[in-house]
């Protein structure tokens, strides 16, 4: 396969994510603006400039009219997808660093960082239909896992949350009610910060990856852990196909050491690994520094990649990674 | 192609040379038909296509081929993905120089590597060694001609002939165990006055691992030990194959060493490989020189 190089970044990636339809990618940077790609051609169709600091995580509502973006300036906004305005921003003390729209886009989650003495939260807003009625309040603010929350995420049927981070503990909390209702296990849980987390299209089970070199997938309402995937870099970005039993994994060395080695020993590749098995299928090689960002386009027939080079990376699979052999 | 343009057809008979139509057996005469005609597609989407030609005894036939045409909807997107198509640009993409060629198409064909080649499966191809019997347990390695489920090293047929790799394998444990408490201490004793030295000197002033010895160069870093007996034991059996690997990166240095039993067969495999492309690399093969110091 050829991929599609997108330098629309400055700086490196942090996120990236497909709409519904899978016919428009999102990428997120530490520049300050937000951009939508077309996700068959890669063509840009716009930015959304607003943001004063570098832009951690996105969602989009499911009709693809409302995106909200989290960012360093301490801010997370609403906006129209299809012109780019911004719709409402929310003010918060300390940087935004993960958001998720509920099932439904009535409410939204968005996490913030430990900063200047205030520890790490979730927040929970309620999202209006009509952005004139926007209120800035939080419904329901849950404090307590110690670091940076790097990731929350809806459970099912928007009754819990799923946060990870730097703690290396997975957690379920209630959202009605912000009780804490699981933690993993530490005997099987991860021994280091978790970078990211994907949910499955079915909602049914997530996928971790942590800098402890592993992703795992669990259970999203008993935490329960099915299956472990060990790879040989600290995985920042974990995607799953929506169409095969495969996941990705993308990583490597820390930015800050890539300079030291060899471009080949930082192991940039977005390493596929069969779910079930947990065995690697394959790797595919490119970017110039770690993959911080992957997604999977919803018909799972074509993937991106963030990488800290700046570049996002659009693969449409060839013919022959449909028939690599499956249980 | 006068088929094609009705308007032409008609012109063309009053140029017409029957002496020379004669030639082509026949077979010019088609722009003497009527045009080809095409009906619909209608709503219901059946076209009709009348055609006329020759048949072989030469009369005119008319063929009409009725076909229904059905449009394909558009699979791939949604219609209000149709819809986002047609969006205006916004943002910092209204100004988008056409220089600026924020997207590209990779020049490089990018693979999903697979760990395992898919053709690379065992060792099911044939060397052309009629020692090679079925396919037995893969546990059993021979160290000496490297083969795999066919004996073991003791057994092996080329025992004899072998400069064994391991020099000290041949021998009985007792002195064995000599041997490599002296080399704990730290003293030198050379081959020929270790105990169990059984071999003439002479012969074996070389070092052994010198011996039928062949150095591969400008290997890919992705060669490793077996993909190299893989290439080289076509030619013989094999009893040492070695890449060097740089210790701190763990990666091939792009050289490595076999040593062939035989030394017709070292001598086949250099001709045959000096010069032959392995892994996009072209390979250099020659007998291994001892190193002066």
């Amino acid at each position: 396969m050829r991929p599609i190089l997108m330098k629309g970044h400055e700086r490196p990636l942090t996120f990236l994510k497909y709409n519904k339809d899978g016919d428009l990618l999102f990428s997120c940077a530490k520049d300050h603006t937000p951009t939508v790609w077309f996700a068959d051609n890669g063509e840009r169709l716009g930015t959304y400039r607003g943001h004063n600091g570098a832009v951690w995580c996105c969602d989009i509502s499911r009709d693809s009219s409302r995106l909200i973006t989290g960012s360093a300036d301490q801010s997370a906004m609403l906006w129209d997808v299809k012109s780019g305005k911004q719709l409402f921003t929310f003010n918060f003390d300390s940087p935004a660093r993960s958001v998720d729209f509920s099932v439904g886009e009535k409410m939204a989650v968005i996490t913030t960082d430990p900063f200047m003495g205030l520890t790490s939260a979730i927040h929970i807003k309620d999202i209006a239909a009509n952005p004139a009625d926007q209120v800035a309040e939080s419904k329901l603010v849950i404090k307590g896992p110690q670091g940076r929350i790097n990731r929350a995420v809806w459970g099912p049927l928007n009754k819990t949350i799923i946060s990870a981070g730097e703690d290396a503990v997975v957690r379920i909390w209630d959202a009605e009610t912000g009780q804490l209702l699981l933690e993993n296990d530490k005997e099987v849980g991860h021994k280091k910060p978790i970078t990211s987390l994907a949910k499955s299209t079915d909602g049914s089970h997530f996928l971790t990856g942590s800098l402890d070199k592993s992703a795992k997938l669990w259970d999203i309402r008993s935490l329960t852990l099915i299956k472990t995937y060990v790879t040989e870099r600290p995985v920042n970005a974990v995607a799953m196909s929506p169409l095969l039993n495969h996941v990705v994994l993308g990583g490597g060395q820390d930015a800050s050491a890539v300079t030291t080695t060899d471009h080949r020993a930082g192991k940039f590749e977005a390493k596929f690994y069969d779910k079930i098995l947990q065995e690697e299928i394959g790797g595919v090689k490119g970017h110039f520094g770690p993959i911080n960002a992957l997604a999977f386009n919803p018909d799972g027939r074509s993937f991106s990649s963030g990488g800290e080079d700046g570049y996002v990376r659009l693969h449409h699979f060839d013919p022959d990674y449909f028939k690599i052999p499956s249980i | 192609m006068a088929l094609e343009r009705p308007g032409s057809v008609y012109k063309q008979p009053a140029k017409l040379r029957w002496g020379e139509l004669d030639d082509d057996d026949g077979e010019g005469l088609e722009f003497l038909l009527p045009p080809r005609q095409v009906i619909g597609p209608d709503a219901n989407g059946i076209k009709k296509v009348i055609e006329y030609k020759f048949n072989e005894d030469g009369n005119k036939v008319k063929v009409t081929t009725t076909t229904r045409v059905r449009k394909l909807a558009k699979a791939r997107f949604s219609k209000r993905a149709m819809e986002r198509r047609g969006w205006a640009k916004f943002g910092d993409a209204v100004h988008e120089d056409v220089g600026a060629r924020l997207t590209m198409v990779s020049t490089e064909e990018i693979l999903l590597e697979r760990p395992r080649a898919p053709g690379s499966k065992g060792e099911e191809k044939t060397t052309g060694d009629p020692l090679q019997l079925g396919k037995g347990a893969v546990l059993m390695v021979c160290r000496t001609c490297g083969k795999k489920g066919d004996h073991w090293t003791s057994r092996c047929p080329y025992k004899d002939l072998a400069p064994s790799p391991d020099s000290l394998m041949d021998k009985p444990p007792g002195s064995d165990q000599v041997v490599q408490s002296g080399s704990i201490k730290g003293a030198y004793v050379p081959p020929s006055m270790r105990a169990g030295a059984e071999r003439p000197a002479g012969s074996d002033m070389r070092r052994r691992n010198e011996e039928n010895s062949v150095r591969v160069t400008n290997l890919s870093e992705d060669t490793r030990e077996p993909d190299l007996l893989e290439l080289f034991r076509t030619f013989g059996p094999v009893s040492r194959v070695y890449v060097a690997i740089d210790q701190k990166t763990g990666v091939s240095r792009g050289f490595g060493f076999v040593n062939f039993v035989n030394k017709d067969d070292a001598e086949r495999a250099i001709i045959k490989l000096n010069g032959y492309g392995y892994d996009n690399l072209i390979l250099r093969a020659e007998w291994a020189t001892p190193r002066t110091n």
